[in-house]
Parts: structure tokens; sequence; C-alpha cells
């Protein structure tokens, strides 16, 4: 298990470098699905193994997708990378390698002061225990979380809805009518396109 | 033989194991690309391939061979680590899920106690092989094949886990082993009817079958993700999606139907026999729908499917409450 440990801790740490350093921006993205993938074994490796499934589906399987196809669909070519590789200056990078030296540092002394032997060898975790402190003493972070999300769903609901694309709907749907009839099926056409612009945004 | 120790014939019986599951995937994934063209040519009326050996069996030895001599080409405007990579993942992240699958009481690759969730993980990862074939390909159909393959299958992976916690909360665990012994009596199928027909709508889409085979519309698409690829890179999409078949077909074998139980026949008979009528059943509906329209497919996901097996999961949670003998 130790062995594990460290192999996946070493490649985590080697896949987040190639993301930082990376020119291409695609390119990038594989080390991150790497280095994400490598955490997960690291959970694995810790006794959690709920958590490193979670990992796998949440973040590399459904959010990591979605920047890639974010990424795609951008067509960064050559001027792109020229671009990066521009930015990522030696000047560039004192400012955040002091920062993260300090945070090593206290990182390294909190490890030489703790045992960290007895921590890599836990108990497997079960699914079962995760649901059980979720739901038990966890209960009411669990529950904000749902209300933040569910905040943001409606918030994106509703910036994913165009005015102009509703307006275009209603005009499309009735041809000229000018009677109180034809309004009134208007207005309910014009229901009927907020419902599928909705729908637009949530894919 | 004193190095013949139980330990090791039990490591080497496990070996023998894998190696005969992940042959078996191979082989019945190769196999499909024959059964199924004789089978839409039996249910089209027409004969479908029937020249090559007795009944066209030997087809699929021709088909393989031009497969394996083709030019494999990679385009020069190509992405070409992508490019490689894709096909592997395809492939790889598919036979990786069948370590899960319990075949017999005795078979079986791995007896995860996060069966099902190592299943998602791998589904998951396989949505990379479209989006980077696609990619890297450096072609418009192949992107828009891409794009599309990555928001159906993001949308039905939503709902293909959720359509499978109904039977997690019934089995009480997340082991295959356990929900198939759950199954003693009462195959999931009869409790969770709703979730088992999300799941196969969701399994279909997920392998990108018909008729969830937008991504590859070859009208619309001349072939989409992977118009690029040739001879045996094109041959792992190919394969991998036969592969997909069979994995969810397994799956809806071992999760609804019982897995290996059944009367007077051995266990490893049931299990195939089950699974082969489900294999049947994914090629009846490529010979018997037409493609929906792509935005038909998306709002079918997220306003029909997602909503029944929220309902489904609410009341069967429900029921396990009122009929637990703890009293919650």
């Amino acid at each position: 298990m130790e062995i594990a440990f460290y192999l996946s801790a070493v490649v985590a740490v080697l896949a987040t470098l190639g993301v930082v350093t990376g020119r291409h921006p695609v390119h990038a993205l594989l080390y991150l699905i790497v280095s994400l993938i490598a955490v997960a074994m690291v959970f694995f490796a810790l006794g959690a193994p709920f958590a490193g499934a979670l990992e796998i589906i949440v973040y590399a399987g459904a959010i990591m997708v979605l920047f890639v196809f974010v990424v795609m669909m951008l067509n960064l070519g050559e001027a792109a990378a020229q671009q990066e590789s521009a930015w990522l200056r030696p000047r560039t990078w004192l400012g955040p390698a002091v920062l993260s030296g300090i945070l090593l540092l206290v990182l390294l002394v909190t490890l030489i002061g703790a045992d960290v032997g007895g921590r890599i060898q836990g108990d497997t975790l079960t699914a079962k225990a995760v649901g059980t402190l979720l739901f038990g003493p966890y209960l009411i972070v669990v529950e904000l979380a749902a209300m933040l999300l569910l905040a943001a769903l409606v918030a994106a609901s509703h910036l994913g809805r165009s005015e102009a694309h509703d307006e275009a709907h209603a005009v499309r749907q009735v041809p000229g009518k000018r009677t109180a009839d034809g309004r009134g099926r208007a207005a309910s056409e014009r229901s009927l396109g907020d419902d599928t612009s909705s729908e637009e945004s949530s894919r | 033989m004193s190095w013949w120790t139980p330990q090791v014939e039990a490591i080497a019986f496990a070996l023998f194991q894998a190696l005969v599951i992940l042959i078996g995937a191979v082989l019945a994934g190769a196999l499909l690309t024959m059964v199924e063209r004789r089978l839409l040519g039996l249910w089209q009326d027409r004969h479908g391939p029937n020249r090559v050996g007795p009944f066209g069996v030997l087809q699929i030895l021709a088909d393989m061979l031009k497969i394996l001599f083709k030019e494999d080409w990679i385009p020069p405007f190509a992405d070409r680590t992508f490019f490689v990579l894709a096909p592997a993942i395809a492939m790889a992240s598919l036979l990786l899920s069948f370590m899960v699958i319990p075949i017999t009481p005795s078979w079986g690759v791995a007896d995860l106690h996060i069966g099902l969730l190592f299943f998602f993980a791998m589904a998951g990862i396989n949505v990379y092989a479209v989006l980077f074939g696609g990619w890297s390909s450096g072609n418009k159909y192949a992107l828009l094949g891409a794009m599309r393959a990555s928001a159906q299958t993001l949308s039905y992976e939503v709902f293909i886990g959720l359509s499978l916690m109904g039977v997690v909360a019934m089995a009480g665990s997340f082991n295959m082993r356990e929900i198939v012994a759950a199954q003693e009596t009462v195959w999931f199928i009869v409790p969770q009817f709703f979730g088992f027909c999300t799941f196969l709508v969701a399994g279909i889409a997920v392998t990108h079958r018909h008729p969830f085979d937008q991504p590859e519309a070859e009208q619309e698409l001349a072939d989409g993700y992977h118009v690029e690829y040739s001879g045996m890179k094109w041959g792992m999409f190919f394969i991998g999606e036969y592969v997909g078949i069979v994995l969810v077909s397994a799956l809806i074998v071992t999760l609804f139907l019982g897995g290996w139980h059944g009367p007077w026949l051995p266990p490893i008979v049931w299990f195939l026999l089950k699974t082969a009528v489900f294999v049947g059943f994914f090629v009846l509906l490529r010979a018997a729908l037409p493609r929906p329209r792509y935005d038909a497919v998306m709002s079918f996901g997220w306003k029909v499917c997602l909503p029944l097996t929220l309902i489904n999961l609410l009341v069967t949670g429900a029921l396990i409450l009122v009929f637990s003998p703890a009293g919650g």
C-alpha cells in the first residue's frame, strides 16, 4: 500500500507540474486528468475507495470533460502556445514560486512532526460509513451544499436563456397575425419558447 | 514442487480467470461484428454476409485480415499523441469494466466493494476516447461528432448512476456479488422496473448505439469522431463499441435479471444466455428504429429520464424506510 501511495503521489506531482508548465492547452488538460486519476489512486492507497471512485467519476469523468469540451471549441493553435510561452518567463515564476515554497515548508514541518507511517495503512472505509457520516453529523453541511448547488442551477438556467432567442421564437410562431386571438396565441407560444430555451441552457 | 503452494495456485487461477474473461470479452466483441450483420439481415429481410465459410461465420476472419493489413494512416494535420491515445482509451476503459462483473459464484476478476462505482468511473473515462479522437483528427465532422458524443454521454451519465441507486439501496451494497445475492428470490427488474428502463436507455446512449448514434451519424457527419481513423486504430473503436454492448448487457443481467440465478441449467449458461438475449435486443433496436433528431435525444434525457429516475429513487427510498424492520 505504501508503495502504491508514493508512486501515485509522485505521478500526481509530476502531472500537475505538467499542467502548469504545459504550453498546449489540451495537452495541459490531459496532464490535469492524469493528475486527478493519480489523486484518486492516492485515495485508494489510503483506504478510502469511495472517495477515490467519486474523484474519478465527478472530476475526471464530468468536470474535466466540460473543460476539454470548451477548450476544444476554442480552436487554439500555434499562436496560443506562443502566447503561453511568452507568459511563462522566469519573472512570472518568481512570486508564485516563493508563495508555494512557504506552503511546502509548512507542509514538510507538519509531516516531519507527525507520525506518517501510521496514517498510510489506514482501515478501508466503506461507502456505508461515508454515507452514515454525511447524513449523520455532517447533515447540515450536506444540506447547505445542496442549497448552494440549487442556487447555482437556477442562476445558470436564468443566465443561459437569451431574450433575443425568445423574441425570435415568439415572432416566428405567429407569422403576420394581428388579431387579439393571435396575440393570445403568441403569449402561449412564448411560454413554450421559454421552456425550450431553459432546456438548452441545461445542456 | 515446493514452490507450488496454495497461494501460488490461487494467484495462478485468478490470473487464468482474468485472462479468460478478457479474451472472452474481446472475442465476443469481434464475433458480434459478424453476428450483428447476420441478425440485421434476418430482421430486415435480406441476406447479410453469408459467403465466407458455413453461414458466413468466417467473415470475421476476413474482416480481421482486412483491418490488420490496411494502411494505418495518421493524417499530417492530426495531433499524434491524442490520435494514438484515443482508441486505446476506448478499448481499455470498457475492458477494465468487465473486472467487476461476477459471472458465476466462483468466476469473476475482482470483488470490489465499490464495484458499481468502478463501472461509473470507467464509463466517465470512456468519454475521453471520443473527445480526443474527434478533436485530434483536425476534421470538423470529427469535432462535431465528438461534441455531440460528449454532450450526450454527459447528460445520460447523470441518470445512469441515479437509475441504479434504487438497486443499490435495495441490495444495500455497491458490491456486484452482493447485488446478485440479493436477487435470489425476486429479480430487481420487478421492483425496479423504471430503474431498468432508464438504465437500458442510458446504456444504449453511453455506448453510442442506434438509436442514440448521432455522434457517428453517417448521413450528417460522414461517421463522426472516427472519420479520420483507419486500420487497426479504427478497428479498436469498432470492436470497442461491441465490447460496450456486451458490457452493458452483462451489467443489465447482473443488476436486474439476477445474474447467474436460474433453475436447472448451470450458472454460467444462465449468465451467457441472458447476456445474449440483451445483445440480440440491442441489434433488434438498430434494425427496427429510425434515428431521432439530436435535440430530441437531449430533451428526452433531461425531461423524461432524469425526473423518472429521481421519482423512482424517492419512492424506493420511502418504501424501504416504511418496510425496514428497524423502523428507520
